[in-house]
């Protein structure tokens, strides 16, 4: 639907203008990722309260993974996950065939090296929606080859 | 499939609240980068304009409208096609000068304010929806119309309504000039 088209160009800019800024001298380099991941995490923590307002209790870790993967994901990005594994130890790796935001990008190796910079805020969104559902989780992404690309979600026993 | 269309308006509504959702923590980000109202401002413009620019393919993908005659035609079909498409809302068009080149767009319902209560007391003119003025700017300058775009009034600031102005840069007698 239309709404996605906007979301999707108000990302890219959104992280070629924080790199852009940062080029110029405007803040230290490092830092765009960060701020990326944050709003992300911000977007999600809302946007998981909003989604789940009707739906029942979550029984356990995996069933909000399975939420995540499926219906969250769903939402998001109009497509379910396509492969969720775990070491049933609080490591949980998802994988995505045709990650939304990267198929306009290329569909191989090429651009290969500014991926992550797309993938920052999603592993945001991730964070907080998993944060509050009241889980504390480190998310990191790679990507071999677009638009596949895994997201790993370590939770954090507190 | 098995989703009744309850949930699928519900599925469309969610995907419209990440999209503010996701402006709303720019421009926070932005507020703790920028200082002053005016950077912020302007980097909202600029952002908007290159989405703009990129915006118009997909808007004319989608919709298949014709190529529009008049000035006032340009910002009706804005106002009741795009506006519709990627908002939702359909604010109302009024002509606001005699010579045909300026309008203004009112919305009584902006939904990127959704869950914006007030502007806090040290941004007091920051203008929080710019990104729309730049994308209106950026669109039209893609089907070679110059435009300036510009909020009027804004519901944030404690106006009645929000208000868009948009000016056509370019004397309405150029465009009678067909070949």
């Amino acid at each position: 639907m239309a709404d996605e088209t906007l979301f999707l160009l108000l990302h890219s800019e959104m992280v070629a203008g924080l790199y852009r800024a940062a080029e110029q001298g405007e803040g230290e380099n490092g830092r765009c990722t960060t701020k990326l991941e944050s709003m992300g995490f911000r977007v999600g923590q809302g946007l998981i309260e909003r989604f789940t307002k009707d739906t029942a209790r979550f029984k356990d870790e995996l069933d909000i993974m399975k939420f995540i993967c499926k219906d969250f994901w769903t939402t998001v990005f109009k497509k379910q996950i396509d492969n969720l594994r775990t070491n049933h130890q609080g490591i949980y790796v998802l994988q995505d065939n045709k990650f939304r935001l990267l198929t306009q990008m290329s569909a191989g190796k090429q651009y290969l090296e500014h991926a992550p910079k797309y993938l920052a805020f999603t592993c945001g969104l991730i964070r907080g929606g998993l944060s509050n559902l009241g889980i504390k989780s480190i998310v990191t992404a790679e990507v071999s080859s677009m638009p596949a690309c895994k997201f790993q979600v370590m939770i954090q026993k507190m | 499939m098995s989703r009744s269309p309850g949930r699928r308006q519900e599925i469309h509504k969610i995907s419209r609240e990440l999209f503010v959702l996701t402006y709303g923590a720019l421009v926070a980000q932005l507020c703790k980068d920028y200082e002053k109202d005016e950077d912020v401002n302007a980097y909202l413009d600029r952002m908007g304009y290159s989405i703009g620019i990129r915006l118009i393919d997909d808007f004319l993908a989608r919709s298949a409208v014709k190529k529009c005659r008049s000035y006032s035609e340009t910002t009706d079909m804005i106002a009741q096609v795009a506006f519709k498409m990627y908002l939702g809302v359909t604010p109302s068009v009024s002509c606001s000068s005699a010579m045909g080149n300026e309008f203004s767009l009112i919305l009584d319902k902006n939904p990127l304010v959704d869950f914006v209560e007030e502007l806090p007391a040290e941004r007091a003119s920051l203008c929080y929806c710019n990104l729309l003025c730049g994308v209106i700017r950026g669109a039209l300058e893609m089907v070679h119309l110059a435009a300036e775009v510009t909020f009027l009034q804004d519901r944030l600031k404690g106006d009645a309504v929000t208000e868009i102005g948009i000016t056509f840069l370019r004397k309405p007698e150029d465009r009678k000039h067909k070949r």
